[in-house]
Parts: C-alpha cells; sequence; structure tokens
C-alpha cells in the first residue's frame, strides 16, 4: 500500500518534470532563425510591436516567478484594476459561498418536501428538467436587467447553477430511504419531524453531498465565465483584464490558482461526504 | 381458557389486479386469538399472506376489512405495544449497536434522562449476549449479532406483543439454534405474548405452545390451530426423543405436503361430516392424542374429494 502510493507519488513527479521541461523547451527562441528582429529596432518601437504584436509565450520560470510575485503580496490594491489576487480569489469566493448556501437553503428543505410528496415529485419534474439543462450565464441578461447589479447578479447565477443538482439529489436520496427503516420509525411511533432529522437526513445524507459537491464544481467553474463577461472583480475578471493586458505569465498564473482553489473546494465537499457516509 | 388478549376479528386483504378490473383476495375472513403470555407460530406456504396477517397486526399495512383488537380497543396504526424483529433486521446503519436500541428506549420513554436511556440500552443488549458490543455499527457485526441487536431493540420496547416475521430463516443452522434457544429463554422468563411466522416446522414445534396452519393463497385460511403437547421445559436437542414429537411433527408436514394445497375438498368433507369448519373459530387440534379431528387425514380428504 504504501509502496503504491510513493511510486504514485514518484511517477506524478516525474510527469510534472517532464511536461515543465517540454513547456520550457517549446517557448525557447529558436536559435536557427536567427535574431527575428533587430535589437535596435525593438528598443525604437517597443518589445511588442516588433515581434508583430505577438507577446512571446512565457516559460514555466517566468510563470513560477509571477507566481511567487503574486503569493509574496496577494492583498495590495492600487486601483481598480491593479489589485493582489489573493482579493481577487476572495471576491470570487465570497460570490460563490453567497450563491451556493442560498442555493443550499432553498433546495435542501425544497428536495426534502418533494422527495416525500410522490404527487410533487411528479408535478415538478418537468420544471426541473427544463431548467436544468439551461446554462447558467443564459440567465445573466435577465438577472442583470432585474438585479441591476452585476456583484449580486453573479451570486444570483450562482445560486441558479447550484440549485439543481442538490435538489436533484435530495429529493430523489429522501424518495430512496429504504423502507424497513421508515418502518422501524413507523413501529417507533416517531414523529414527523424527528423521523425526518433521525431517519430521512443521515439516511440521505450521502446522496445530498453527493448533490451539494457535483454543485460546487459547477459553480467554481461559472463563476470565471460570470465574473469575465460583467467584469468589475474577481479572478475571471482578473483573467479577462490580463488578457487585455496581453500578459500571458498572469493568466497562467490565474489559471494555476482557480484550478488550486477548485481542488480544494471539491475536496473539502469530498471529506463532508465521506464524514456522512456509513458502510452498510 | 385464556383471556382474548389480541384477536384478528375478520381480517381481510385484496390487492387490486394489475391487469385492471376485480380484486384479488389475499385472504378473507380470519380470525385468530392470541392468548396472553402465549408463544404462536403462524406456519404456511411462501406467499399464502402470513406476512401481510403480521404487517396488520404491527400497523404496518391496512386490512381491506375486519378490525384487530389489542387489549380491548381496535388498533389504528403501529404503536410501540407491538414490537416487531424484522427478518432483515432493519438496523440503522449509521448508528452504533447501543445507538440503535437507545433510539427505540428514547421513542417509548421520551422523558427519560440520557442516562437511564443508555443504562435500559445496555441491559437489554447484555441480555441478548451482545454485551462489549455496545460501540460498533451494524456492518461490523455477523448476520446472527445484527439479528440479536433487533431482538434486543424490539424487547427494550418491553411491548405488549412482540411480532417476528421469519427472524432467523437468512442465518446459518447453528446461529440459528443458538438464537432459538435464547429467544425461547427471554419470553419464557418475561411472559412475552409472541406471534412469529415461520416455514421451519422444528422451528415451530420448539417455540411455540400453539401453531397455526395456513392454507395456499389466494383465498388462504386458517385450517387449524395445532396446540403444542410437548411439555413446556424442552431441550431443542433432544425435542425429537419425545413420544409426542412424531405426531406433531407428521401431522405438520402433511398439512404443507398435502392438505394446504387440497383444503376446499377436506372442507367440503367435513360439512358433509356434520363438523363445518369455521371461520371463525378454527378447530384446537392435539395431534398424537385421541382427538376426533384425526379421524381427518390426508387419505380421507382425498378420498372424498
Ligand atoms: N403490494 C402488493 N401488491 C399486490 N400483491 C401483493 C402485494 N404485497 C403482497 N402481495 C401478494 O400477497 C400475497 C401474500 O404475500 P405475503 O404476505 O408476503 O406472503 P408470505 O409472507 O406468506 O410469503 C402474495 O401472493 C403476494 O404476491
Ligand atoms: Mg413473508
Amino acid at each position: 500500500m504504501a509502496t503504491d502510493r510513493l511510486r504514485a507519488l514518484a511517477l506524478s513527479v516525474l510527469i510534472l518534470a517532464a511536461f515543465l521541461l517540454a513547456w520550457q523547451w517549446g517557448v525557447q527562441p529558436d536559435p536557427a532563425a536567427g535574431p527575428a528582429v533587430d535589437p535596435e529596432y525593438a528598443k525604437l518601437v517597443g518589445a511588442a510591436a516588433a515581434t508583430g504584436g505577438q507577446t512571446p509565450m512565457p516559460g514555466p520560470l517566468e510563470v513560477m516567478a509571477r507566481l511567487w510575485h503574486h503569493l509574496a503580496d496577494p492583498f495590495y490594491v492600487r486601483g481598480t484594476n491593479d489589485m493582489g489576487l489573493g482579493i481577487q480569489l476572495g471576491y470570487s469566493i465570497a460570490r460563490v459561498a453567497a450563491g451556493y448556501v442560498l442555493a443550499a437553503v432553498v433546495a435542501i428543505p425544497l428536495g426534502f418536501v418533494i422527495g416525500m410528496s410522490p404527487l410533487l415529485y411528479r408535478a415538478l419534474d418537468p420544471f426541473i428538467q427544463v431548467l436544468k439543462p439551461i446554462s447558467p450565464l443564459a440567465w445573466m441578461p435577465l438577472a442583470l436587467y432585474t438585479i441591476k447589479d452585476s456583484s449580486t447578479s453573479s451570486i444570483f447565477v450562482i445560486f441558479i447553477c447550484s440549485i439543481w443538482p442538490m435538489l436533484i439529489n435530495t429529493a430523489f436520496g429522501v424518495a430512496s430511504v429504504r423502507k424497513e427503516w421508515l418502518n422501524v420509525a413507523r413501529t417507533l411511533e416517531v414523529k414527523p419531524l424527528r423521523r425526518a432529522l433521525t431517519i430521512i437526513l443521515p439516511a440521505a445524507a450521502p446522496t445530498i453531498l453527493t448533490g451539494m459537491r457535483i454543485s460546487i464544481g459547477i459553480a467554481w467553474l461559472v463563476i470565471v465565465a460570470a465574473e469575465m463577461l460583467v467584469g468589475g472583480t474577481g479572478i475571471g475578471y482578473f483573467v479577462w483584464n490580463q488578457w487585455n493586458n496581453l500578459s500571458i505569465t498572469d493568466i497562467i498564473t490565474a489559471i494555476l490558482l482557480i484550478g488550486l482553489v477548485g481542488m480544494v473546494l471539491d475536496q473539502a465537499l469530498a471529506w463532508c461526504a465521506r464524514a456522512v457516509t456509513y458502510p452498510e | 381458557m385464556a383471556e382474548r388478549y389480541i384477536s384478528l376479528e375478520g381480517i381481510g386483504r385484496r390487492y387490486p389486479n394489475p391487469a385492471g378490473g376485480g380484486h384479488t383476495t389475499i385472504f378473507e375472513d380470519l380470525w385468530l386469538t392470541l392468548p396472553k403470555g402465549t408463544f404462536t407460530c403462524i406456519i404456511g406456504h411462501s406467499g399464502c399472506g402470513k406476512t401481510t396477517v403480521l404487517n396488520i397486526l404491527a400497523g404496518l399495512d391496512q386490512s381491506s376489512e375486519g378490525v384487530v383488537v389489542v387489549d380491548g380497543t381496535a388498533i389504528e396504526g403501529p404503536s410501540l405495544d407491538r414490537a416487531v424483529i424484522f427478518q432483515s433486521h432493519a438496523l440503522l446503519p449509521w448508528k452504533t449497536v447501543i445507538g440503535n436500541v437507545a433510539y427505540a428506549v428514547r421513542s417509548k420513554w421520551p422523558s427519560w434522562s440520557r442516562a437511564a436511556v443508555l443504562e435500559h440500552a445496555r441491559r437489554f443488549i447484555a441480555l441478548v449476549g451482545l454485551a462489549g458490543a455496545e460501540d460498533k455499527k451494524p456492518a461490523h457485526l455477523s448476520g446472527g449479532m445484527k439479528q440479536r441487536v433487533g431482538i434486543a431493540r424490539a424487547l427494550s420496547l418491553q411491548p405488549k406483543i412482540l411480532l417476528m416475521d421469519e427472524p432467523f430463516s437468512a442465518l446459518d443452522a447453528l446461529t440459528r439454534g443458538t438464537l432459538q434457544d435464547e429467544v425461547r429463554k427471554i419470553c419464557q422468563e418475561t411472559g412475552q405474548t409472541v406471534l412469529m411466522i415461520t416455514h421451519d416446522v422444528d422451528e415451530a414445534i420448539y417455540l411455540a405452545d400453539r401453531i397455526v396452519l395456513m392454507t395456499n393463497g389466494p383465498g388462504a385460511v386458517i385450517a387449524e390451530v395445532v396446540e403444542n403437547t410437548l411439555p413446556v421445559t424442552r431441550d431443542r436437542l433432544d425435542v425429537h426423543r419425545h413420544p409426542a414429537y412424531y405426531p406433531l411433527r407428521n401431522h405438520i408436514i402433511d398439512f404443507l405436503v398435502t392438505r394446504s394445497k387440497a383444503f376446499e375438498a377436506e372442507r367440503r368433507a367435513l360439512e358433509l361430516a356434520g363438523t363445518p369448519w369455521q371461520a371463525r373459530q378454527p378447530r384446537l387440534v392435539r395431534p398424537g392424542f385421541s382427538d376426533p379431528t384425526l379421524a381427518i387425514t390426508p387419505a380421507t380428504a382425498a378420498m372424498s374429494a
């Protein structure tokens, strides 16, 4: 077991090293082609213009240096377009948290009710089936029109995209609680509220947590796109802004951080799911 | 005659036909009384409606007609007075052994302190021989141990009646034997009223005071009630040496092999003989003792058919 894990770790490190080497090699200027631009000319018109508007692709060392630079001072604010990556990520995480918690507060009790009533389940199913596949960003114009605040609209978009997996999984989990456990509750004359909290909730918890884990993944995917669309603050806006600045190094740095934060969010939910899972 | 503690009065159960139109009658006009402190087994072929009878008595299923009277009142749904031991143990897998039993105890006595609940639960876990396993989750128990927890949970409620639906059928022979001994001992000590379903003839003979014979469905009826003629102090290992054992066992096996299928013919024969079968008063028979009801053997039933 332990040696297997060590081997996998060693292989991971090897793959990473190979990737970084290939990257470094790939972005090396081709010496055979000779100096592409006359340095004198480049000095005159600026580096970007000299390469025909093409910013050179940064290598892994440059990105690492940039990452270090951002991590060394993540929380500075020097104007609306110049804020530390920590601040930008903080904005995004706060929006995701707000939309997600709101969605959970609505979806879990509603899912409970739907799951316990076959009639409601069937009555609401067509609505859910139609609303679920709508791209969350399609709601954005409607949100901006009605809410009129870009940040709140982003939160609404997060709310609307994370509600469906939680709602569907809660309803499904509640509806498929084993009949024999409900019969135990019945023979013990357990009152409805106590039954919901002590039998149905723990029985359905693993399914509900699976829904919550899917939701947080979607929410984190959607927030980047939403912030690119509405601008202002957030990691998505940061990426778009750096694209306008043609700062590829910053974009790659941000991409890396988006991945890392997404992984942490997913693992946190996975940990919660493990905590409520019971072996049968 | 013992008092009529629990009585099924003309109960019936019908299911609508899946093809549409009409109903299938699983059984109808079923009458049975369970005297206080007795152990009754229902025996019959699979699908005749034994589980349905037990679930109606438990309040988990509703009869299409008739009433169940417990201690003078007609029941309306499940009650803590009627504890059920489920065939599939039905333990809550996220709770520990003591958590499962304490959940039942707390349901029955909500005002008890936490310490009192745990103390009571621990006592019944020890009674079924599981002391030391209190903090285990059901997933870490063997099949026999899980069933013991189910028994402890039901007994901890100190119910008026204990209902068991083939509680040991999923266990190996050795475990089944031990659990039968324990259940018998506990029930005798506490004077519990018990209704148990089984399709194991030896189990019924060892445990029961009375064995109810149910014919095949649809339209199943209680053919008769067999009184267990073995002494109350019996030992599982040499119960088969008792002179009354084989007449009893043969009577039940004859019923399961032939009479349960052809009871309609037997009924007509009884009618002709002037001792008609009555739904309200299933005959009490004592195999092995000279009893007029023994005149009805499979052979005579087949002859008159
Ligand atoms: N929900 C149901 N719908 C239709 N028929 C049912 C239903 N439940 C049980 N039955 C029928 O009722 C009969 C008796 O079932 P059951 O009481 O489980 O029998 P037993 O416990 O004696 O094996 C069976 O023939 C079964 O098919
Ligand atoms: Mg059954």
